[in-house]
């Protein structure tokens, strides 16, 4: 199997080197693995998803879904077991309609609050350990819509915890609002006020005259480049877009509604546009705890371009999405998208429409990769600008807090 | 836990396109494949998990349902029966201000005509995964193909074309009109277009009167009473909304409309906007390309629509389509065709596309082919029953040949009488001057006789009938 070839080590930092058991989304290939998530989801009254057309020998391991088979068509209507906010949040991030690490952790944490309020403790209950059973069947309907990201994983401990937290004396109604609150401040802290910091950090290496690269459409950069200009900063930017998701054209619509000059080319054309740019500005949808970022495909590729032509790159991320797994590859953990999203109907042909009859083909659409840290020149976070290597540091440091 | 749909089926309604049929049977209680019509959309409902429907209908129903062994509705969901005044003239919306009291949640508005296989998770998933404040079903229209017993060809009169607009995606719906509220031609305002450039307008399309709607839409129907008709005013309506300047302004919390008192439940929504605002301003996503403006438009009213390519949806709210929704119903459902119950003689020939209701008798040398025929029907010898339906509690004398016709409930043909293409009445406490019904007693003289009744797309069968027992 694709995963026999590597291996992953999952580290505790204060604890001794410890083996933890793979997690199942990059085990689809064992039957014993598969078998067991079909019996936990049947406890939990989850209907399974079932993986459609061929994968990729390399990435057999991984899930690989299709957008026309949503999980709704296997639940009840009135959706019954999963409360209706979850299951139209699990219904938009299949579709795409929340996509994003930064969205898709507010959007979490939004149906996360109507499930709280919502909720009312069973007699002979305690909520502080009834609620977190209640959220597990909703975390499994939203991995199998869409696999969690790193940043909706952290979000899902921090609230965890601090339901657990909550003193049994603790009236219900009260309770509630303590948590509610929780949920406001994170966001308000870890989002919101983590872009304001990591914008000031960025503005200061952000010069007139300056040519920026981005790649695809990360939320924060958006928000620094818009920053930017608004504090008057003299600079153009250069979108650049792959297929098949095109998100550039999202970025480059949002940039060019402010004011900024902007040019738009194709993944393909990097080597010939990297002349011009002075500095690349990248989003992160995860960073690991070696160094490494993990971001969307095509991301590791500008970096090293980038490198090769002695152009500074830099990360921005918020600290919330620090993971602490380690990754050296983009093989052995990370997401395939509908494959069918790679069939493109120009003049009224489909090239790709029959893909699954040819036995010889298979269609791979990866949605993440992984960049090493030698190709990463700055990470720009809420604690300030560090180098890549320093990750486990802070990852330490917030450990030591909590 | 929150309930996320309630279900509500418009039982209340005349046929008033079918008065042959209904004047004596509630469009309800009507059959189809021997099941009452409201059994179709009830079924729907309980196979997609609905545990229980608020249904609207009349007293009159209400009364069969719970008193006639013939009507059992069979199925395991709570039904709760509002009854209206028949004589109130109510709408479908005001029948849903009736309600308002009852509607706590989003209402999935069903009608009671609807026979359909339609994977209903597609409307609700637009209705979900957009906040959408409408969402409905439409199909492309089939041609019947059954010969419509008492009228001339296929021709239909009074059907006037309703035209839809669509956007690329063929499921945002951008513009509704039916041809009688248009004068000249098809006016479409400037905002849509600038909005939408690409529209595909559509003609051929029936309407399923599926409906999901959000609750502030139902309180707005108790703030303005003019609304009637939810096909009629109240779709067009926010249809046309979606592009009006006032929803698009950001103070405006609640999305659909006018004044509506601040209560509670809008002011929870709008605690949250903020973060759905800031999901919103952080995803990636765009419901278009080639503007500048955000997703949607920045619109906060949506209307959407799951067109169906294949499958059957049918409203019998014509004889065309009773008499074509007979044809299909057994694919609906898998009972066997011949009912238990049924005493069926061994020398018949029952084709397979025929369904016998309960406790039937078919006697010796009857052929019945691509038939329905009802419950506690009796049919005598050397009868040839073909492409029509026969309603319950009939009796058939021997020797009769009845071809593409349609024969009501309790009615009795008499012996020897050949019956193509027509429509026999029911017996019923009905209306002496309507001289379309044929009774039962003016069959009955002429059963001694030859009575042949060929009747062949010229004049009306009950007139003929008049003529030959004179």
């Amino acid at each position: 199997s694709g995963l026999g070839m590597f291996s992953t080590i999952i580290c505790g930092f204060l604890s001794p080197l410890v083996v933890k058991r793979l997690p199942e989304h990059v085990q689809v290939d064992d039957p014993a693995v598969v078998k067991r998530l079909a019996k936990k989801l049947e406890r939990q009254q989850i209907p399974l998803r079932s993986d459609y057309g061929y994968k990729v020998s390399l990435f057999s391991h991984l899930h690989q879904y299709s957008r026309k088979a949503p999980l709704t068509q296997l639940l009840s209507i009135p959706s019954t077991v999963i409360h209706p906010s979850i299951v139209r949040l699990g219904l938009q991030y299949s579709q795409g309609i929340v996509a994003g690490s930064n969205a898709r952790s507010v959007a979490l944490l939004h149906a996360f609050k109507q499930v709280i309020r919502d909720y009312t403790t069973p007699p002979n209950e305690e909520l502080s350990r009834d609620l977190v059973n209640k959220l597990k069947p909703y975390i499994s309907f939203l991995n199998q819509c869409r696999p969690l990201s790193a940043s909706m994983g952290n979000a899902i401990k921090y609230i965890k915890k601090e339901i657990s937290n909550i003193p049994s004396q603790c009236k219900e109604e009260e309770a509630k609002t303590k948590l509610l609150k929780c949920i406001d401040r994170y966001i308000e802290e870890k989002i919101v006020l983590a872009a304001k910091a990591i914008s000031k950090y960025a503005i200061e290496k952000i010069s007139d005259g300056d040519v920026i690269l981005v790649y695809g459409c990360s939320s924060l950069v958006n928000h620094i480049l818009c920053e930017a200009f608004e504090k008057s900063r003299k600079f153009r930017v250069i979108v650049v877009d792959s297929r098949p998701r095109l998100e550039g054209r999202e970025a480059l619509r949002r940039l060019v509604q402010r004011g900024i000059s902007c040019t738009y080319v194709l993944i393909s054309a990097l080597s010939y546009i990297l002349p011009e740019v002075s500095k690349v500005f990248l989003g992160a949808h995860a960073l690991l705890a070696n160094g490494y970022v993990m971001s969307r495909v095509g991301t590791s590729q500008i970096a090293l371009v980038a490198r090769t032509f002695n152009v500074p790159v830099l990360v921005c991320c918020e600290t919330y999405k620090f993971c602490e797994r380690v990754q050296t590859d983009s093989f052995v953990s990370n997401e395939l998208d509908d494959p069918d999203d790679l069939m493109v109907t120009r003049k009224g042909k489909t090239q790709l429409e029959n893909w699954q009859d040819v036995s010889s083909l298979g269609l791979l659409n990866l949605v993440y990769d992984v960049t090493p840290p030698d190709f990463v020149d700055l990470v720009i976070t809420d604690l300030g600008m560090i180098p890549c290597t320093s990750v486990p540091v802070v990852l330490r440091v917030k450990n030591l807090d909590q | 836990l929150q309930m996320e749909l309630q279900a509500v089926l418009m039982a209340a309604g005349g046929g008033s396109r079918m008065m042959d049929l209904t004047y004596n049977t509630p469009k309800p209680l009507l059959p189809v494949g021997n099941k009452p019509l409201i059994w179709y959309p009830l079924n729907l409902l309980e196979r997609v998990g609905f545990e229980e429907v608020i249904v609207i209908t009349t007293k009159e129903v209400q009364k069969m349902i719970s008193t006639d062994p013939k009507v059992k509705l069979d199925v395991k969901m709570k039904l709760d029966l509002v009854c209206i005044q028949e004589d109130a003239d109510m709408g479908t919306a005001d029948a849903l201000r009736h309600i308002q009291q009852k509607v706590k949640t989003d209402v999935l508005v069903v009608s009671c005509d609807l026979i359909t296989d339609a994977a209903l998770h597609e409307v609700v998933d637009l209705f979900r995964a957009h906040n959408a404040t409408l969402s409905m079903l439409m199909s492309k229209a089939h041609e019947f193909t059954e010969t419509v017993p008492g009228q001339k060809g296929k021709k239909k009169t009074g059907e006037q074309r309703d035209f839809v607009g669509v956007d690329g995606t063929g499921k945002r719906l951008l513009f509704m009109a039916n041809e009688a509220d248009l004068d000249e031609g098809v006016v479409i305002r400037k905002s849509i277009m600038r909005k939408h450039p690409r529209m595909h307008i559509k003609t051929g399309l029936v309407d399923a009167h599926l409906y999901c709607l959000k609750k502030s839409v139902v309180d707005f129907l108790a703030d303005n009473k003019s609304i009637s008709s939810i096909r009629g005013e109240l779709v067009p309506y926010l249809v046309r909304k979606q592009f009006s300047k006032s929803t698009n302004s950001p103070k405006v919390i609640d999305e659909t409309h006018q004044n509506l008192k601040k209560n509670d439940k809008i002011q929870i929504s709008s605690r949250d906007e903020e973060l759905l605002h800031l999901t919103q301003e952080r995803s990636c996503w765009n419901d278009h390309r080639g503007d500048m403006s955000d997703a949607y438009h920045g619109g906060r009213l949506r209307c959407y629509v799951h067109i169906m390519d294949e499958g059957i949806c049918y409203r019998v709210n014509t004889l065309a389509a009773y008499i074509e929704a007979n044809r299909l119903a057994p694919k609906l459902f898998d009972e066997p065709a011949v009912h238990p119950s049924a005493v069926v003689s061994e020398r018949c020939l029952i084709g397979a596309d025929s369904i016998i209701g309960a406790s039937c008798q078919i006697s010796d040398k009857t052929s019945i082919k691509r038939s329905t025929i009802g419950v506690s029907t009796t049919v005598r010898e050397k009868v040839k029953v073909t492409n029509s339906i026969i309603m319950h509690g009939v009796t058939i004398e021997e020797g009769c040949n009845i071809q593409g016709s349609v024969i009501c409930s309790n009615a009795v043909i008499g012996r020897g009488a050949d019956i193509k293409y027509c429509l026999v009445g029911s017996h019923s406490t009905a209306r002496e001057h309507n001289s379309k019904i044929a009774p039962e007693k003016r069959l009955t003289e002429c059963h001694r006789a030859e009575v042949n009744i060929t009747y062949h797309y010229k004049s009306i069968t009950y007139n003929n009938c008049h003529k030959v027992s004179k």
